[in-house]
């Protein structure tokens, strides 16, 4: 078996006397598309937050790259090879689509306090972005600014700038959220395609792009795992059918 | 970062040649009067640079103008120059010290409570140097002589003759002006602006932001100090309400006046507001009520400052 390039081992995050996570354990190994899916409430946000750093989980691990990372700060976990996107859309609103992918690639300079030659004349960061927004089909739009991008092109943007990290890991909340059916079909297809360089951990709500891309499904229900496996055993799982996917059939 | 409309553009340069040739037209009085108003500019340039592009509203801007005015004064001998380098690098690291200090504590607040905290900050300056006899205590001190620059004999300008004061300070705000434009394009200058439109997200993105905020600080200070030099070294004087947080006040208020976010806003701002001033003054005692209402209106007006007025272009 491949050295998982995320793996956590009993996490767990308290709100109060709340456990909106609960010793949940999962790894997800480059390559692979591991979704986590469960009705409202369930935590699979807040287990996001927590493998991004937005929130620090009150007990267990978390292993990045062969790496531990529990507790640290959302930036340094990024340098590690971790891009996230939200699942409302968070982008620079004022700023071109471009410069959304290429203030996002310059993360990647070893510093930025530079303060004499202009950011637009490194090279790198905006090829960077340029590919970036090319992979995700938006290079027609860079000068555009991002307010004036359709929904489903920010959403686009969204996936763009995590990719202008080069992460190795990718945490991706709710990616289709909002979106049309020709748009998901783009994004499904925009998933696939960046999955083989990926350890891709993927929160969705829609059933049939979560069985379309995933290699390994997560089950959580009251921020526990109900359910681990396959995508045929997640659907012949009558667990899964009584707690989930029977009553709730639209997603 | 979007060029300058061209309209501005041709405004700056303009000014540039006016400002370059009315020391030849101008009486004493105007001179010395714009003199003034460009050491102001430089001060809200510093003010914007943290308001303006990085998001950071602070009240308490004057601490580090009034430490370098007061490092001046303490520096120039009774009856003697103070040396030029000597005393602006000590008033530089002074005001640059300051800002270090206090950023890496009020930086780990924001919106009111930064506001609160910086304004805080001034104010415990202010009453240190006002209840303290050794800095002249609430009158404040004179400086009899004013900084002088000597390079193996030679005299490049003399700061007691106020032409020369004038043009210094037109080289210093030029300078700054510039040296704004270039920050802006860089690397840190994208971070600070993305910090203002975003921060979460700059830090998900793998930047430290405490840092580059901390650095923004420390960079406003040290340009609030060569104002607060400048200032002490023209008006030959010190007081403590050089380090009030009504100074800190009225430079906001120039920032937004002129437009915040902008490089030539700041400067249109305190032209403006010190102008006026000097117009009501001349006109009733109560010029302070007029000075109110034209700042409502103004903000009523032009919401985004009298920079907006030059972007005929993108208007619509």
């Amino acid at each position: 078996m491949a050295e998982a390039a995320l793996r956590t081992e009993s996490l767990q995050k308290l709100f109060g006397g709340l456990a909106a996570v609960n010793g949940v354990s999962l790894a997800c190994e480059l390559g692979r598309v591991h979704a986590v899916i469960g009705p409202n409430g369930a935590g699979k946000t807040t287990l996001i937050n927590l493998l991004s750093g937005d929130l620090e989980p009150s007990s267990g691990r978390i292993e990045i790259l062969g790496r531990e990372v529990t507790g640290l700060a959302p930036h340094r976990i990024s340098q590690m090879g971790v891009g996230r996107s939200y699942q409302r859309t968070n982008i620079f609103m004022r700023f071109t689509a471009f410069e959304n992918c290429r203030l996002a690639a310059q993360s990647r300079l070893p510093t930025s306090m530079r303060f004499l030659r202009p950011a637009a004349r490194y090279s790198a960061v905006n090829d960077a972005a340029a590919k970036a927004l090319e992979v995700c089909d938006l290079s027609s739009r860079q000068d555009t600014v991002a307010a004036e991008l359709s929904h489903g092109e920010r959403r686009q943007l969204e996936v763009a700038m995590t990719l202008a990290t080069s992460p190795k890991v990718l945490l991706l909340d709710e990616p289709l959220a909002g979106m049309g059916a020709e748009e998901s079909a783009r994004m499904v297809e925009l998933l696939r395609r960046l999955a083989p360089g990926h350890a891709m951990l993927l929160v969705e709500h829609d059933m049939d792009a979560v069985f379309a891309l995933a290699d390994t499904l997560t089950v959580m229900v009251n921020g526990s795992v109900l359910a681990s496996g396959t995508p045929e055993e997640i659907r012949a799982s009558r667990e899964v059918q009584e707690a989930y996917l029977g009553s709730e059939e639209h997603g | 970062m979007e060029r300058q409309p061209l309209a501005l553009r041709i405004v700056l340069a303009a000014g540039l040649v006016a400002l370059a040739a009315f020391p030849f037209v101008g009486e004493k009085f105007y001179v010395q009067f714009v003199t003034k108003v460009m050491i102001w500019a430089i001060f809200a340039v510093s003010l914007d640079l943290l308001v303006g592009y990085t998001g950071l509203v602070s009240l308490g801007h004057a601490l580090s103008y009034g430490l370098a005015a007061y490092t001046l004064m303490l520096l120039t001998p009774q009856y003697e120059a103070a040396g030029f380098w000597t005393s602006l690098g000590a008033s530089l690291g002074v005001a640059a010290l300051a800002a270090l200090v206090v950023g890496l504590l009020v930086l780990r607040t924001s919106g009111i409570y930064f506001i609160m905290v910086t304004l805080a900050f001034g104010q415990m300056a202010y009453y240190y140097v006002h209840d303290s006899d050794r800095l002249g205590g609430s009158d404040g001190k004179y400086i009899y002589v004013r900084p002088a620059l000597e390079i193996a004999g030679w005299k490049p300008f003399d700061l007691d003759q106020f032409t020369h004061f004038y043009y210094v300070a037109l080289a210093l705000l030029a300078g700054v002006y510039f040296a704004l434009r270039v920050l802006l394009a860089s690397p840190f200058g994208r971070v600070i602006v993305g910090i203002k439109e975003n921060e979460h997200r700059m830090r998900m993105l793998g930047f430290a932001t405490f840092r580059y905020k901390l650095v923004c600080f420390v960079l406003a200070g040290v340009l609030a100090g060569l104002a607060g030099w400048l200032a002490a070294a023209h008006d030959g004087l010190v007081n403590p309400e050089m380090l009030s947080w009504h100074q800190s006040g009225q430079l906001l208020m120039m920032v937004i006046l002129g437009g915040m976010g902008t490089p030539s806003g700041p400067i249109l701002g305190a032209a403006a507001l010190k102008v006026l001033e000097l117009l009501f003054q001349s006109w009733t005692k109560h010029w302070q009520l007029l000075l109110g209402g034209f700042i409502v209106l103004a903000v009523l007006l032009i919401p985004r400052g009298l920079a907006q007025l030059f972007e005929w272009k993108r208007r619509g």
